[in-house]
């Protein structure tokens, strides 16, 4: 189960014949495995890893630190429910610290991404301030590295 | 003037360059090419074996180690061959060498006598057959047959043997048809050697990537080990090919005997890949399986692949070579692989760089992506629609 995950995690248009050979599985038992997955929703969804910035389209990734009022039990929980609907954000995340949320944030421009802040974010109840850090350049996310040489090394055949 | 030709060893002008090489020439020159030729894994070592080797280098590990190597590296290789393998060797049995390109060279050349005959199984790796013509011995080429899946039989081996007879190289499983020998198959070889005094060469650098049966070594057949001196390496199993890296495991006196020629003509193998190398055997097990899965994917691919195209193709079961039948078309095996790449700019290697009775073949390497052998094989697929 735990090596299926992984390769999925790893590359999602694995085929049910692949992740069968690759874990000496039959084919149903894959499909079912990952039927039985995603109706637990322990898989989520599958998408591509786009780098955006090789492309002509203009976005800016920002993350953002949140503090709230301190909050007895479900109460983190309730403000995130706040938080998250919103389609610009794109990860929230409960964090230990000096800080209560991260939210991560893809806007068009800088100005855009402020706006949202200064407007929809900092305005939610119990938001007592946030600060803002615009990501300069991916170098790797989910383990993907972005830049990696996609030209063969292998300078020789061997003989 | 010197002829310098005059003045270098008769011996070695006689040997051909490597088949595999005077195609790659070819294709040197040739820009976007698809190719399936490569030899290597496409995988970058893994990341935790680069880091050691650096921390080796942070830590001053510059000078030569021993001869026959780091001995912490020689424990790791006999825990290592127990565990996969359930072999039984002792460091005092393990020489670590510069690839198993060397291991090969030492074996042979510290085990023949000039006259001495090397009974060589082929389609096989390229070096076993000059490397015992510059020993001095005399090859004796077995051709194993398609209809065999290009396994070495007993019976083959026999009719080889003659009491000139002083080694048999076993390069199982086979680069480049995919051929693995499996139990029962190397205790009918082993029959047949048993009570002569015929060493083994077991050529085991791909013991690693056999696809839903385990590698089996000769050494573990009763009353082989004795008569087995088994190359092997980081090359393959780790995609250490850079790192030139393996080692021979075999009865002591003859490894303290090639220990020497080691000593003599290497000194010893790069410390700091050795340094790797204990990592890797320590801490790759997941990395050697994980590769091994990838491959296999690709393999059950282009076997499918090719049988589609309506090309006869063995399914391989080792290494990450594919040896399909080319000879349907009216082409020989050169002529199909010059004009696949002249027309649709793909290559593959002739059978006939591995050996004649590669006439007919081609070799066919799977290490690469999914996606670049689909576009290769929809090449092939365009040029054979053509021949048709
Ligand atoms: C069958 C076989 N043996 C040995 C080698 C030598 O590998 P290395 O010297 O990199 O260990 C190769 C490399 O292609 C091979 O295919």
């Amino acid at each position: 189960m735990e090596k299926l995950l992984h390769l999925l995690e790893n590359d999602a248009t694995l085929t049910h014949k692949e992740l069968a050979l690759m874990l000496s599985k039959e084919e149903g038992d894959i499909k079912s495995m990952i039927r039985q997955l995603e109706k637990d929703g322990v898989i989520l969804g599958y998408k591509a890893i786009v780098d955006w910035d090789k492309t002509e389209k203009e976005t800016v990734t920002a993350l953002i630190e949140v503090k709230v009022m301190p909050q007895r039990d479900d109460g983190f929980d309730k403000i995130a429910e706040k938080i998250q609907n919103y389609p610009e954000i794109k990860g929230l995340y409960l964090m230990s610290g000096g800080f209560d949320f991260t939210v991560l944030i893809e806007g068009k421009t800088m100005k855009e991404v402020a706006y949202f802040v200064a407007r929809k974010l900092a305005p939610i109840e119990f938001v007592t301030a946030t600060a803002t850090h615009f990501v300069l350049k991916t170098y790797k996310y989910n383990g993907v590295i972005y830049n990696s040489p996609k030209k063969d090394l292998r300078e020789s055949d061997g003989i | 003037m010197i002829d310098h030709e005059l003045m270098l060893s008769d011996t070695l002008k006689y040997i051909k360059p490597s088949g595999i090489r005077k195609f790659f020439d070819l294709l040197a020159d040739m820009g976007d090419v698809t190719a399936l030729t490569v030899g290597q894994p496409d995988f970058v070592t893994p990341w935790h074996i680069r880091e050691a080797a650096i921390q080796s280098l942070e830590r001053g590990h510059t000078y030569y180690t021993s001869n026959s190597g780091l001995p912490e590296l020689r424990a790791e290789i006999c825990s290592y061959m127990k565990r996969r393998f359930d072999l039984d060797y002792t460091p005092g049995e393990a020489l670590i060498t510069v690839g198993g390109s060397e291991a090969i060279d030492v074996a042979v050349r510290s085990l023949v006598n000039p006259g001495d005959e090397v009974i060589i199984p082929m389609p096989s790796f390229v070096c076993y057959e000059p490397i015992a013509r510059m020993a001095g011995a005399v090859p004796v080429i077995i051709n194993t047959k398609a209809e065999n899946g290009f396994k070495l039989t007993a019976n083959e081996l026999r009719a080889a043997i003659t009491p000139k007879t002083k080694l048999l190289v076993l390069p199982f499983p086979n680069n480049p048809t995919g051929a693995i020998l499996e139990r029962e198959e190397l205790q009918a070889i082993a029959e047949v050697l048993r009570g002569t005094n015929i060493a083994i060469l077991s050529d085991e650098i791909y013991a690693e990537l056999t696809y839903g049966k385990r590698h089996v070594s000769i050494a573990s057949i009763e009353g082989m080990r004795e008569r087995t001196i088994i190359a092997s390496g980081f090359s393959k199993a780790y995609a250490m090919t850079g790192w030139r890296l393996g080692y021979l495991l075999g009865p002591a006196p003859w490894i303290k005997q090639m220990t020497k020629l080691h000593q003599y003509a290497i000194m010893c193998a790069p410390t700091v890949s050795q340094f790797a190398a204990v990592e890797a055997l320590k801490n790759g097990d997941d990395d050697i399986a994980g590769m091994a899965a990838e491959y296999n994917r690709r393999r059950v691919f282009i076997t499918e692949g090719l049988r589609e195209i309506g090309i006869e193709v063995m399914e391989p079961q080792g290494a990450f070579y594919i040896y399909p039948y080319i000879g349907g078309f009216g082409l020989s095996s050169e002529e199909f692989c010059q004009r696949l790449l002249m027309e649709e700019k793909c290559a593959i290697v002739p059978g006939t760089a591995f050996g004649e009775c590669g006439e007919g073949y081609a070799r066919i390497s799977y290490a690469y992506s999914v996606r670049h052998i689909e576009e290769a094989l929809e090449k092939i697929k365009r040029f054979v629609d053509k021949l048709k």
